[in-house]
């Protein structure tokens, strides 16, 4: 690795611990500036009754102090990964998320990987044929599924597949009492998450699909694609070795981008299929109103987004170098 | 006039301005010709569809009439879909036009701050915002408007970097014109069909999100909606797919006219940007 390329992710570090500490001072202003006790507000009505546990918070948050030495107290606890404690479960809030993590990570890992798959090939599929009946009948589905809330064809997916044909689960991530090992587990959890996935999938497959195909037609004009058929390549050749290879970027980019909206489709589809994730904690946070954890969830999901466009970052750098040095 | 012309020979644009006219109709005048409350219970809970000639859609969990329901969450979505937008065009479009007027360090800064609100995941900034401030009609459209704004900034900023060097302009600035006056006068109305595009699209993201709030609980609780419909009848989905199968339709109709009408407008008004249909 080149030296202008370990300043290139250095930069990019430091810029996304901006972003995260921007986040922090926010989420610290949100709850100062809701009317009302911030000890009430961040127990919520959770504990409004329980003047010890308000006690604790105003302690462990220095309440009663200064706002800057409470901002102070605020971000020092945050750097050592203290949030606080949850009112219900009695539990570190930071402990919490970390344990829903992996649930959330299987998911929206899944859908990411599924929709740009799927998104990609369809819209090949629809430029390909463009202006032919198929490439008409892609772009309305693309534009229906584009449409639905997400939450609603979740829902509709349970009605179909769980309560009319009985194929797969509705709820949660594995069968509970079954205590499967090994194999048997993992096909268990492999069933739970066909549905989640697939409707978490399905919004991101019409976004990309749209742009893939989109990408892909201005692509197919480009002089080098019209050289390759003037040499005579074969038609598929020249599709998926010459158009798709750099049509393929901008969609890359655009679902690195997207991230933080897969975290929003994964509160809606957790809280349907009561897939034990953070998005999930967060419906559960909203229901118990517990603020404290909830504002946790929300910076721990804005870091998974920050961690993860750093990712694409390195990965870009590594598979195109012209990209650091252009910027 | 021309545009609306223009939109109207394009058959799928004109479907989709045609259902909207409906919805707007049905949003202003429905309350008025369907007196039914939404919040009374007018027969016994769980009636399927069709069973009761009065009550097409059936009832609900409490035996509240679904399909009033309907037409008066038809105002909630089309008037919170379009203020918080208009709230998004009034934040997005000064700093947009900023940064790219401005340039240096005004966009540095500018776009460093839109940059952050990119990053953060919208829908879970609008949930906490929401929950925070006490959900109501003007938290759920602020929190919208609060996560809607960067691609406005974004793209107004583009559009200013492209014309801020054009003849004209140079020509205003030689007049001796202020910098306020070139913005809003000269670079600002030659913005403003890719903003009209947008904002359409922008609507229907702002009404998906609205329900999707709403649907976690996090709705006004004084004003029946759609994504409360959909939320409340979650639990009982297995005994009553009536309940959230017709407000989930109502959604994605209003979303796809929504996005239908944007596509039409974006080919009527910008036919160059949109070549990959025409050539």
């Amino acid at each position: 690795m080149s030296i202008q390329t370990l300043f290139y992710i250095g930069g990019r570090l430091i810029k996304g611990l901006l972003v995260l500490f921007v986040i922090a001072i926010f989420n610290f202003f949100l709850i100062r500036a809701a009317p009302g006790d911030p000890a009430k507000v961040m127990a919520g009505e959770a504990g409004a009754t329980d003047e010890l546990f308000l006690q604790q918070l105003r302690e462990q948050f220095g309440l009663d102090q200064p706002l800057y030495y409470q901002l102070w107290v605020y971000i020092s606890n945050l750097v050592q990964f203290d949030m606080g404690e949850t009112y219900r479960q009695q539990m570190p809030v930071f402990d919490l998320i970390m344990d829903r993590l992996p649930a959330t990570l299987l998911l929206t890992g899944t859908a990411f990987v599924l929709s740009l798959v799927l998104g990609v090939l369809v819209g090949v599929i629809a430029a390909s044929n463009h202006r032919k009946w198929i490439d008409s009948a892609i772009s309305v589905a693309a534009l229906v599924f584009y449409a639905t809330p997400l939450f609603w064809l979740a829902l509709m997916a349970v009605l179909l597949f769980s309560v009319f044909l009985g194929w797969l689960p509705a709820f949660g991530m594995e069968t509970v009492g079954a205590n499967f090992t090994g194999w048997d587990r993992f096909v268990d959890i492999a069933e739970h998450l066909v549905l989640p996935a697939m409707t978490l999938g399905l919004f991101f497959t019409a976004v990309y699909a749209r742009m893939a195909r989109t990408s892909m037609i201005e692509t197919s004009r480009a002089d080098f694609v019209k050289t390759a058929k003037a040499k005579g390549m074969k038609p598929s050749r020249v599709t998926f070795r010459h158009t798709l290879r750099n049509a393929l970027l901008p969609v890359v980019t655009l679902a690195g981008l997207q991230a933080g909206q897969m975290i929003g489709g994964a509160v809606l589809t957790e809280t349907v299929f009561a897939w034990p994730g953070i998005g999930r904690l967060m419906f559960e946070a909203l229901f118990q109103r517990d603020y404290n954890l909830l504002l946790g969830v929300f910076f721990i999901s804005s870091a998974m987004v920050v961690l993860f466009n750093l990712a694409t970052d390195l990965i870009y750098c590594i598979v195109d170098p012209r990209i650091e040095l252009a910027k | 006039m021309s545009i609306l012309k223009k939109l109207s020979s394009n058959k799928v644009a004109l479907f989709g301005l045609i259902v909207l006219a409906l919805l707007i109709l049905v949003a202003i005048f429905g309350p008025y010709l369907y007196e039914t409350s939404p919040w009374r219970m007018v027969n016994r809970p769980f009636m399927p569809p069709l069973e009761n000639g009065s009550l097409m859609l059936g009832t609900d969990t409490m035996g509240r009439d679904v399909l009033a329901g309907l037409v008066y969450g038809t105002r909630i979505s089309l008037l919170v879909g379009l203020i918080s937008t208009m709230i998004a065009l009034l934040i997005g479009i000064p700093l947009g036009a900023s940064a790219g007027y401005f340039g240096g360090w005004i966009d540095e800064a500018l776009m460093r701050f839109t940059e952050i609100f990119q990053t953060v995941p919208s829908f879970a900034l609008a949930i906490v915002i929401v929950a925070i401030f006490e959900p109501s009609v003007y938290s759920i459209t602020l929190a919208i408007a609060l996560v809607s704004w960067p691609p406005v900034a974004r793209l107004v900023r583009g559009e200013f970097m492209a014309l801020r060097n054009q003849e004209y302009v140079l020509a205003a600035r030689l007049n001796g014109q202020s910098d306020h006056n070139i913005i809003l006068k000269e670079i600002l109305p030659n913005t403003l069909s890719p903003i009209i595009v947008m904002a359409s699209l922008m609507v229907a993201t702002a009404i998906l999100l609205e329900s999707s709030l709403s649907f976690l609980g996090l709705g006004d609780p004084e004003i029946m909606s759609w994504g409360y419909m959909i939320g409340a009848a979650r639990t009982v989905i297995r005994q009553a797919w009536w309940l959230s199968f017709f407000p989930g339709i109502a959604i994605a109709l209003t979303v796809l006219a929504l996005n239908l009408v944007g596509e039409g407008l974006n080919e009527a008004l910008n036919p160059k940007l949109s070549g990959s249909r025409e050539s």
